[in-house]
C-alpha cells in the first residue's frame, strides 16, 4: 500500500485556514469583553459564562451522539461561540437553570433542529436568547448593579429601559438624563446590563481582531450601527426634546455585540457584500423601530433574526457581479 | 500601484524552489511514448507503423482536422508499437511507442544556437508555418495556435498578450525561459504580431519575477511593438480572461472569446516554439518541464522531449523521494495528479510536482459554514458554494443561470475554503452536465 | 363579553362561507374535462414515480396510456404484466407480454480480484471520479464503488459493500426500472431478464482491453477468449471487442458457459449446488 499514490481532482494544495481556525478567533475575539464584564459585575459573570459553556456543549454532544447518531462536533468551537455568545445575551444574577433551558433551545431548536452547523437559519444564540426573554422576561430584565455603583440599589435598570420609559410616559429626556450614565461610561463599560452588552470598546477591539483575521469583513457592522445611528439622528434633529442621541443608541444595549458578533455569523449572514450591507440596514431599520416605536426597549435581537429569515432570499436574488456580465 | 484583475483571486504560497536554476538539458530516455492527442481538438492519426525507422523531427501523426495539429518524433529510432498508454488524463490513450536509437535529426533543423532575427515571411506563411510545426499553448490549455492566429469572421485582433505570469505555485519552467531566451521569444512574438497583422503587443509578468522584468523590460527596446507589463502577484492571473482584464482592463463577455475584446493571448512558451518552428524549422517535439516539490533533492528545470516518461524527470532529480504521496503533471493549483510514474511528458506538461505524503491527503470534509470565501475568491464573480450544491443535487438548469459554464476551472474556491469542500469537484461536474444539455439543445 | 365572542364567530362564519362559494364558482368554472380513466389507469399503477416506463411519473405514464392506440411500446417495469393487464381492460386493449427485469452490476472487480494502484481522494462519486481518472485500479471499465447507483435506486434495492468495494443488487427489491443504469458512469449496469428463483448467469465484466491487459488489471476479467461462445448451444453469447456477452433474452441457464471460462469472468448465481459464499471482509474501498 505505501507506494500507491494518491489521485485528486485539482487543486492540490489548500490555505491552512480552516472552518475551527476561525472559529476560534471568534472566541479570542470575544475574550476582552468577558473579562471585563467579571471585572465589572464579578464573579457571577464567570459562573453565567461556565454554565452556559457548558450546557451547550453537553447539549450539541448528547443531541448528536443519542438523538441524532452522528459523530459529536462539540470539538469544532462553534457550540463554543454559542454559549459564549449566549452568556453575553444574559444578566449575570440569573439562576443556572434559566441559563440552561437557553442553551437547550439554542443548540437544540435553534441548530440541531436544522441539522447543525451550517444548517441553521437563525443565529443560535439568539434563538435561546430571545426564547428566554419571552419565557422570562422578569429574569432577563434584573440586572445585578455593577461593583462600582454608588447606589446600593441591588438591580439597576438599562439606559434603554430608562429611555423607554421615559419615551412611553412622554418624560422630556432633559429630565430622565440625570438617571443616565455619561456616554463614556457606556463606551467604557461602566454600567448595568447583560454580560455581554456593557462595553461597546472591548466588543469594538474584538470586532477588530476578527476584522484584521479576516473573519468577518466591514460590511454587516458598519451598515448596522450607520443605519440605527442615521434614524435615530433624524429623530433626534426633529424633536431633541424626547428622543435622545444617536450616539446613545449606538453605544447603548446590545447594539455593538449585535452588529459585531451576532449579526456577522457567517451560517445565518448573506455570502455578498451588497447583500451584507442590505442585510446589516435591514438590522439597523428594525432595530431602531423597535427600540423607538416597540413594546421592548431593546430590538436588536428580534431584528437579527428577522433579517436572518431574509438571508436565504437576499442570497437568492443578490447575486455577485459576474465577470463579464453586463 | 501594479495592475491586477479586480475581482476576487487568492494567494497561495509561491514555493519557487527552481526558480534559480538554469534550464538543463534532459538525457533522452529509453523509449519515449508519443500520445497523438496532446492537444485540444481532435486526436491526430498516426502515419507510422510498427517497425518503422524515425528521425527526430520528423511527422509521425497527421493533423486530422481544423482543431487539430502534427505530432513530431521527438527522438530517433524504432517504431516499437502504436500502443494504448494512460497519459495525465488518467485514460489510456493512443500513443506511438519508439525505441531511442541515437539522436538523429531531421535535415533542415537548424540546430545552431544562433539568434536569428530577421524574417521576410507573410502572415499567412507563419500561420501554415506554425500548424505544420505542431504549435500548441504551452501555458498548459494546448489549443492548437494556428486557430487561435484566425479570429473569427468580423472580428479583428487589436493587441497581442503574452502570458509570463506563471501564477502557478511551485512552476518557473516560463520564468527560466524568459530569462534565458529573452531574444527568441521577442522575435517569436514579433511572428506572431506579424501572423495576426496587429501594432502592439504586451508581455504581463508578475512582479515576483524581478529578473525577468528588468531583462525583457531592457532588451524589448530595440523591438518595435512589445510593452511589459509589471503585475501583482494574484492567482489566477495567466487565466486569459483575468491576464487581459489585469492588461488591458477590458473584461472578456459571458460565454465570449478573449478576441471579442480584440485581444489574443499566448504563452511565452508558445513564442518560443513559434521563433524554433519558423527561424529554425523546428517543429514542437521539446519543451521546458520544471520538476519541483518540498521533497524533490534538486528542483530542476528540463528541456525535455515529449513522450518521455515522468519517472526520468524524477531520476534526473535524484530520484523520487521516499515519501511521495501525489505525483502533479502541471501546477498544484490545476495540474492532474497522475497514477504512476510512466505517464509522458506532452505538449502541455509546464511542470511535474512530487507532493509529500503528508501534503497529498484532502482533509475531512465539514459543513459549509457560509462564510463565502469562494464568493470572494472567485475570479469569475460566480457563487461556488451554490453551484456546488446544485451539482450535487443535479438542478442543471438552475447551475445554467447561475453561469456555472463561466466558471474556469482555477481552484480558487477549494482552495480557500475552509471546510475542505470539494467545491471544484462537483462545479466540474455540473459543467460537463450543462455543457451536454447545451450542445444537445443546439442539436 | 359575550356579545364579542358572538361577533367574532359570525364575522369568522361570514368570511368563510364568502370564500366557499367563491371557491365553487371558481373550481366550476376553471374545471378541467379530464379523461376519467387517466385516474382509473394511474389508480392501478404502482405509484412509484420512478420513470422507468419512460415518462415523468405514474401520471404521465397513465396519460400516454389512455392516448395512445396499442400498448406495446408502453410498459410499466415496476408493475410488471400484471399491472398493465390491468391497464388494458380498463382501456380495452391488449397488453404485450414483457419478461420481468433485473438489473445487475457486470463487474466482479472486488479488492481481492483487482488491486488498487493508486488512492482515490476526491468526492466520493463515481461520476466525478470518472471524470478525472480511470479509477483505482488499472482496469478502466470496472466499477468505482462509490455508489452513483445507490444513491439513484428509490427501492433500497443496492447495498453498498465495502468488503467487496462493488455494491450489489437485491433482486427482489428491484423494479427494473433503470435508474441506476443510467447513474453509473461506467454503464456497467444491465437490466437483465429475471429467471425463476434468482437465477442467472452473467459475464460480469465489462473490461474491452485485449486479454493481457485485462487479465493483469483484473483476475476476473473477461479476456475475450471465445470459448463460451463455442459453448452456447443457443447462440446467446457474442464476443465483442474483447468481451463476451450473454444475451439473457436467449439464455437457457444450461451453464454450460460457467465451468469453461478460464478467468471465472462468468458467474452464476442462486443455483443451489453451486452457490457462491460471501465472507465478511475488511474495508477495502472506501464508500459513502
Amino acid at each position: 500500500m505505501s507506494n500507491l499514490y494518491t489521485v485528486s481532482p485539482s487543486p492540490h494544495i489548500y490555505s491552512d485556514d480552516t472552518t475551527r481556525k476561525i472559529m476560534y478567533r471568534v472566541v479570542y475575539a470575544m475574550i476582552p469583553a468577558l473579562l471585563w464584564s467579571v471585572f465589572v459585575l464579578g464573579v457571577d459573570a464567570l459562573r453565567v459564562t461556565l454554565i452556559a459553556i457548558v450546557a451547550c456543549l453537553a447539549f450539541e454532544y448528547i443531541i448528536q451522539k443519542y438523538l441524532m447518531k452522528v459523530k459529536p462536533s462539540i470539538t469544532d468551537g462553534s457550540a463554543l461561540i454559542t454559549g459564549i455568545l449566549l452568556a453575553f445575551n444574559v444578566p449575570s444574577g440569573i439562576p443556572w437553570w434559566i441559563i440552561v433551558i437557553g442553551a437547550l433551545a439554542a443548540i437544540g431548536i435553534g441548530k440541531l433542529s436544522f441539522g447543525g452547523l451550517g444548517g441553521n437559519i437563525f443565529n443560535p444564540a439568539l434563538v435561546g436568547r430571545v426564547f428566554l426573554l419571552i419565557s422570562f422576561p422578569v429574569q432577563m430584565t434584573s440586572w445585578p448593579a455593577t461593583r462600582q455603583s454608588a447606589t446600593d440599589a441591588l438591580t439597576t435598570a438599562t439606559p434603554l429601559g430608562i429611555i423607554k420609559e421615559g419615551l412611553v410616559n412622554g418624560t422630556p429626556i432633559a429630565q430622565i438624563s440625570k438617571d443616565l450614565p455619561s456616554a463614556t461610561d457606556m463606551l467604557l463599560g461602566n454600567i448595568g446590563g447583560s454580560l455581554g452588552e456593557i462595553s461597546a470598546l472591548f466588543l469594538i477591539v474584538g470586532g477588530l481582531y476578527m476584522l484584521i483575521r479576516k473573519v468577518i469583513t466591514w460590511h454587516i457592522p458598519v451598515s448596522v450601527i450607520v443605519s440605527v445611528a442615521a434614524i435615530a439622528a433624524i429623530f433626534w434633529l426633529v424633536d431633541p426634546q424626547n428622543y435622545i442621541n444617536p450616539l446613545y443608541h449606538i453605544l447603548s444595549g446590545g447594539l455593538m455585540l449585535g452588529a459585531i458578533f451576532m449579526a456577522t455569523d457567517m451560517v445565518t449572514s448573506p455570502m455578498t457584500p451588497k447583500g451584507q450591507i442590505i442585510y446589516g440596514v435591514g438590522i439597523g431599520v428594525i432595530t431602531i423601530s423597535i427600540r423607538l416605536f416597540g413594546a421592548y426597549p431593546e430590538g436588536i435581537s428580534f431584528a437579527i433574526l428577522i433579517m436572518n429569515a431574509f438571508t436565504p432570499l437576499i442570497n437568492t436574488y443578490i447575486k455577485p457581479k459576474r465577470f463579464g456580465g453586463n | 500601484m501594479l495592475k491586477t484583475f479586480k475581482k476576487g483571486g487568492v494567494h497561495p504560497p509561491e514555493n519557487k524552489l527552481s526558480a534559480g536554476n538554469p534550464i538543463e538539458v534532459l538525457p533522452l530516455p529509453a523509449s519515449v511514448f508519443i500520445p497523438v492527442a496532446q492537444h485540444i481538438g481532435a486526436p491526430a492519426t498516426p502515419v507510422v507503423q510498427r517497425g518503422d525507422q524515425v528521425k527526430t523531427g520528423q511527422i509521425i501523426a497527421k493533423s486530422s482536422s481544423f482543431v487539430s495539429t502534427n505530432i513530431h518524433s521527438s527522438v530517433s529510432g524504432k517504431v516499437k508499437k502504436v500502443d494504448f498508454q494512460a497519459d495525465s488524463s488518467g485514460y489510456p490513450k493512443q500513443g506511438i511507442l519508439i525505441d531511442v536509437e541515437g539522436d538523429e535529426w531531421v535535415e533542415d533543423i537548424d540546430r545552431t544556437e544562433e539568434l536569428k532575427k530577421e524574417f521576410d515571411l507573410e502572415g499567412a506563411e507563419i500561420i501554415k508555418k506554425i500548424q505544420e510545426a505542431g504549435i500548441v499553448g504551452l501555458g498548459g490549455a494546448t489549443f492548437p495556435t494556428h486557430v487561435k492566429l484566425v479570429p473569427p469572421k468580423g472580428m479583428k485582433a487589436e493587441v497581442l498578450l503574452i502570458n509570463g505570469v506563471e501564477c502557478e505555485p511551485y512552476l518557473t519552467s516560463d520564468h527560466r525561459l524568459m530569462l534565458e531566451k529573452a531574444d527568441e521569444i521577442l522575435v517569436g512574438i514579433q511572428l506572431l504580431k506579424k501572423a495576426m497583422n496587429v501594432e502592439k503587443a504586451v508581455i504581463g509578468i508578475e512582479n515576483n519575477k524581478a529578473d525577468a522584468i528588468q531583462l525583457l523590460s531592457q532588451k524589448s527596446k530595440e523591438y518595435e511593438g512589445i510593452d511589459i507589463a509589471v503585475l501583482k502577484v494574484k492567482y489566477p492571473q495567466g487565466g486569459e480572461k483575468q491576464l487581459i482584464k489585469a492588461v488591458t482592463g477590458r473584461e472578456v463577455p459571458s460565454g465570449g472569446l478573449p478576441i471579442a475584446v480584440g485581444a489574443v493571448v499566448s504563452n511565452v512558451g508558445t513564442a518560443f516554439a513559434v521563433y524554433e518552428a519558423i527561424q529554425k524549422n523546428k517543429p514542437l517535439f521539446e519543451r521546458v518541464v520544471t520538476i519541483t516539490g518540498k521533497g524533490v533533492a534538486k528542483p530542476s528545470n528540463f528541456r525535455v522531449r515529449m513522450g518521455t516518461p515522468t519517472s526520468a524527470l524524477v531520476e534526473a532529480t535524484g530520484g523520487l523521494p521516499e515519501d511521495t504521496g501525489k505525483i502533479i503533471s502541471g501546477g498544484p493549483m490545476m495540474g492532474r495528479a497522475i497514477a504512476s510514474l510512466d505517464v509522458p511528458v506532452t505538449k502541455g506538461t509546464s511542470g511535474i510536482l512530487l507532493m509529500k505524503k503528508e501534503e497529498s491527503k484532502r482533509e475531512e470534509v465539514i459543513a459549509c459554514i457560509r462564510c463565502s470565501r469562494c464568493v470572494s475568491a472567485c475570479p469569475m464573480g460566480l457563487e461556488p458554494y451554490l453551484l456546488m450544491t446544485l451539482a450535487e443535487k443535479q438542478i442543471f438548469d438552475r447551475s445554467e443561470d447561475n453561469k456555472i459554464m463561466d466558471c474556469i476551472e482555477c481552484g480558487s474556491c477549494s482552495y480557500t475554503c475552509p471546510s475542505s469542500r470539494p467545491l471544484l469537484d462537483y462545479i466540474r461536474f455540473g459543467k460537463g452536465k450543462v455543457g451536454e444539455i447545451i450542445r444537445s439543445r443546439k442539436k | 363579553m359575550s356579545i364579542t365572542v358572538i361577533y367574532t364567530v359570525a364575522t369568522l362564519s361570514a368570511i368563510g362561507t364568502s370564500a366557499a362559494i367563491i371557491l365553487y364558482f371558481v373550481a366550476r368554472k376553471f374545471k378541467v374535462n379530464e379523461d376519467p380513466r387517466i385516474d382509473e389507469v394511474e389508480g392501478n399503477l404502482p405509484a412509484s414515480n420512478c420513470g422507468g416506463c419512460g415518462y415523468a411519473g405514474c401520471r404521465a405514464f397513465a396519460e400516454a396510456c389512455v392516448k395512445a392506440s396499442d400498448l406495446n411500446d408502453l410498459h410499466c417495469p415496476v408493475g410488471g404484466n400484471e399491472t398493465m393487464n390491468k391497464v388494458a381492460e380498463i382501456l380495452g386493449l391488449e397488453a404485450v407480454k414483457k419478461d420481468a427485469r433485473v438489473a445487475f452490476i457486470r463487474c466482479n472487480g472486488t479488492c481481492d480480484h483487482r488491486p488498487k494502484t493508486n488512492i482515490y481522494d476526491g468526492a466520493t462519486t463515481c461520476s466525478i471520479a470518472s471524470s478525472v481518472y480511470s479509477g483505482e485500479t488499472d482496469c478502466q471499465w470496472g466499477c468505482l464503488g462509490y455508489g452513483d447507483c445507490y444513491d439513484a435506486c428509490d427501492f433500497d434495492a443496492i447495498e453498498l459493500r465495502s468488503d467487496l468495494g462493488v455494491p450489489k443488487i437485491i433482486d427482489d427489491k428491484c423494479v427494473a426500472c433503470g435508474a441506476c443504469v443510467d447513474a453509473c458512469p461506467k454503464d456497467l449496469i444491465e437490466l437483465r431478464k429475471k429467471f425463476p428463483k434468482e437465477r442467472k448467469v452473467v459475464v460480469a465484466c465489462r473490461n474491452q482491453d485485449k486479454g493481457g491487459v485485462a487479465r493483469k488489471a483484473c483476475s476476473v476479467a473477461c479476456i475475450g477468449c471465445g470459448k463460451c461462445e463455442k459453448e452456447c448451444k443457443f447462440d446467446a453469447i457474442t464476443i465483442e471487442n474483447n468481451l463476451a456477452f450473454i444475451d439473457s433474452d436467449k439464455c437457457k441457464l444450461c451453464r454450460k458457459c460457467v465451468p469453461v471460462c478460464p478467468t471465472n469472468a462468468i458467474i452464476e448465481e442462486n443455483f443451489p449446488p453451486r452457490k457462491i459464499k460471501v465472507e465478511e471482509k475488511e474495508e477495502c474501498r472506501t464508500a459513502k
